[in-house]
């Protein structure tokens, strides 16, 4: 099996949670089952028409903004991609915001502007997902520069996947972080493929991690669809960010459940590798760390309820004015 | 003659040209096995492997140098870039590299390479995926820039491109991929540089390319049940630039139309308009109009998409204003 899950490389138990409050193991599974049900339901809206141009889904990777973003403060950034409604969600999205943008209307994040592929959101410190691969890595960068400028204690986090990991803006980057120290935590979702290119064809060395070390920053390893892992690791290269002890890359091992968007059947894949993977769907594995039944039926309940809110506050909302679009611009 | 689609065409003159010149090679991301996102190098690598089809990792500004590299040691490498939008990550290699060896190696080398691309908005995919950029390769000396807008213009230019020594920017649009039209059976390559009059009119010039061209010959045709017979110049190459049958065209019937997607602000149409003012003023009955594509980024809702490029009636009702 190319691209083996990580039960299959470590004997570590995924059973326990020793040290996890609850309410981030609770937060995390809210931010899992929502992003998976949002995406689940644009993928039929997509179907029927109500949202067009790419929509690239998280499914299966949603542990891995889930664990991140739950070692966040709502005033420390993000920097997504062209697959970033995890992000998005687990930064703390309003679902029926994000809806709106997606279906083009006037009330979503961007205006309607932006869609699927560049909600950002300035109150969540959200810096943008991202339509240039890679394009977030230089801008997560330099936000960690500006809060060094600053002196706050705020963090960053650039989220991206292995085929932006082969950019040379990537190399630039931990360079630069690493000489000056940033805050920025690149956390790199391995999800072994960009499009239908396998990672071990587009580089000598799939020691992604291992590139860290290489600028002088510290590179780990951690299981993608486990968000308590993610979580416990990109903790602590938060409080290192905080501390002023500069960047951290971190490379989150996971898979894609389908194709690079929804309409790539993801036939290349491997069809055995691809049930492996699914045999520990990030969202099975968090409600089974949870354990608390009454509790994960509130908790799902909770987020079919905003689900259902989104999908009629994005069908109700206008779209944008074609002519206040046309008024603002110079001929 | 045979109907195919464009991007049939252009993979008949990639193919074409990779069986008559071994030094021809293809080089992009999922250009493979996946045959590229728009399926124009589908079945490529089955035919010529491994070697000549090239699939990349995500690393545009170094795979387009290395085309530059490859062009300087006797290869006639063809790149694809997905979308023109990523060609921003490679104007190092295109505009200070390739553009430039020539001249200041004193004429010692040359850069014989193609840079396959593609723009346009239209299919809702926003901001950074729907550009019209070839202003800025349009200003570039020492590149050339091709724009086809038929099957038949396709396959006979990117022949000549790739055959060319000098670096081409060729640049398709994602709404012709799909197109169909007729083309010779027997091999044939048009020339750079020259413009193709795609319907004969008197009472004025339209001059346009790319998907454009479609879009005034559907005005031209509904000009023309008013009694009104406007003349429809597809320039087919930028650059070089064919003035001799603008000129021409413009002369016989005194009024100038350019008609593109691209933002009016900094356009081709724009240089069009200024090169008929300095050489052929006497011959215009009036201002020569521009009907270009807003000065705004490409947005995602499909309404606003469609209010930013222009359509069939804004060029008839400006062929309507000339006149
Ligand atoms: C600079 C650039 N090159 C190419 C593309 C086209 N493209 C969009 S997504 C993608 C694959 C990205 O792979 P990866 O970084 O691994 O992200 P994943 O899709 O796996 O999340 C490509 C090639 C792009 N959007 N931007
Ligand atoms: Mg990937």
């Amino acid at each position: 099996m190319a691209h083996p899950p990580a039960a299959d490389r470590s004997s570590r138990p995924t059973e326990a949670s020793p040290g996890i409050p609850e309410p981030i193991l609770l937060g995390m599974y809210r931010n899992i089952y929502a992003t998976r049900r949002f995406e689940l339901r644009c993928i039929e809206l997509y179907r029927q028409g109500m949202i067009r141009g790419y929509l690239h889904p998280y499914l299966g990777e949603e542990a891995v903004a889930a664990g991140a973003c739950a070692a966040l403060r709502p005033q420390d950034y993000i920097a997504s991609t062209h697959r970033g409604h995890g992000h998005c969600i687990s930064k703390g999205a309003d679902l029926r915001l994000m809806m709106a943008e997606i279906t083009g209307k006037a009330t979503g994040y961007c205006k309607g502007r932006g869609g699927s592929m560049h909600i950002s959101s300035k109150q969540l410190n959200h810096l943008g997902a991202n339509g240039i691969v890679g394009g977030g890595i230089p801008i997560a960068t330099g936000a960690g520069m500006g809060i060094k400028v600053q002196q706050t204690d705020q963090v960053v986090i650039a989220f991206f996947s292995d085929g932006a990991s082969n950019n040379g803006v990537f190399a630039e980057s931990l360079n630069l972080a690493g000489i000056y120290q940033l805050p920025v935590i690149y956390l790199l979702e391995n999800n072994h493929y960009a499009v239908s290119t396998p990672i071990e064809c587009a580089t000598g060395c799939c020691d992604l991690a291992g590139r860290g070390p290489a600028y002088g920053v510290p590179g780990i390893c951690v299981d993608g669809n486990d968000a308590r892992e993610v979580y416990r690791e990109t903790l602590q290269a938060v409080a290192r960010a905080r501390r002023g002890e500069g960047p951290t890359l971190i490379e989150a091992s996971t898979y894609r459940h389908g194709g690079h968007h929804v309409n790539d059947p993801g036939l290349y894949m491997n069809p055995e590798t691809l049930a492996a993977w699914k045999d520990r769907d990030p969202l099975v594995l968090m409600r089974r760390a949870l354990g608390d039944e009454a509790k994960i039926r509130a908790i799902e309940e909770q987020v079919e309820a905003e689900l259902e809110a989104a999908v009629t506050f994005a069908a109700e909302s206008p779209e944008p004015s074609v002519a206040e679009f046309l008024a603002g611009i110079q001929d | 003659m045979t109907d195919i689609m464009y991007r049939e065409a252009l993979r008949r003159a990639l193919d074409e040209e990779m069986q008559r010149d071994p030094l021809v090679f293809i080089m992009g991301e999922t250009i493979a096995e996946r045959g590229g996102s728009y399926k124009v190098t589908e079945g490529l690598v089955k035919k010529y492997g491994p070697r000549r089809v090239v699939d990349t990792p995500i690393a545009e500004a170094s795979f387009t140098g290395m085309a530059v590299g490859a062009a300087l040691v006797g290869c006639r490498p063809v790149v694809e870039i997905l979308f023109i939008d990523f060609a921003m990550l490679v104007m190092d290699q295109i505009v200070n590299q390739a553009a430039k060896y020539e001249f200041i190696s004193g004429g010692q080398g040359k850069v014989p390479m193609v840079l396959r691309t593609q723009g346009g908005a239209g299919n809702g995919l926003a901001a950074q995926h729907s550009q019209s950029l070839e202003a800025l390769f349009y200003h570039i000396p020492g590149l050339k820039v091709v724009m086809p807008a038929t099957p038949h213009d396709a396959c006979g230019l990117l022949k000549a491109a790739i055959r060319d020594d000098d670096p081409v920017i060729f640049i398709e649009h994602k709404l012709l991929y799909m197109t169909q039209g007729p083309i010779p059976d027997d091999e044939y390559v048009i020339p750079l540089g020259k413009a193709d009059i795609k319907k004969p009119g008197r009472d004025a010039t339209i001059i346009t390319y790319s998907y454009m061209t479609l879009k005034c010959l559907e005005a031209a045709a509904a000009l023309e049940s008013e009694g009104i017979s406007v003349e429809v110049v597809d320039l087919r190459t930028l650059t070089p630039l064919d003035k001799e049958t603008i000129l021409a065209s413009v002369r016989r019937t005194g009024r100038a139309m350019v008609v593109h997607e691209a933002c009016k602000r900094g356009g081709v149409g724009g240089d069009i308009a200024a090169m008929l003012m300095e050489e052929a003023y006497d011959d215009l009955d009036g201002p020569v109009v521009r009907v270009a594509g807003k000065n705004t980024p490409v947005p995602y809702n499909v309404r606003i998409e469609q209010a930013c490029v222009p359509s069939v009636e804004d060029i008839v009702e400006g062929v309507l204003r000339m006149l």
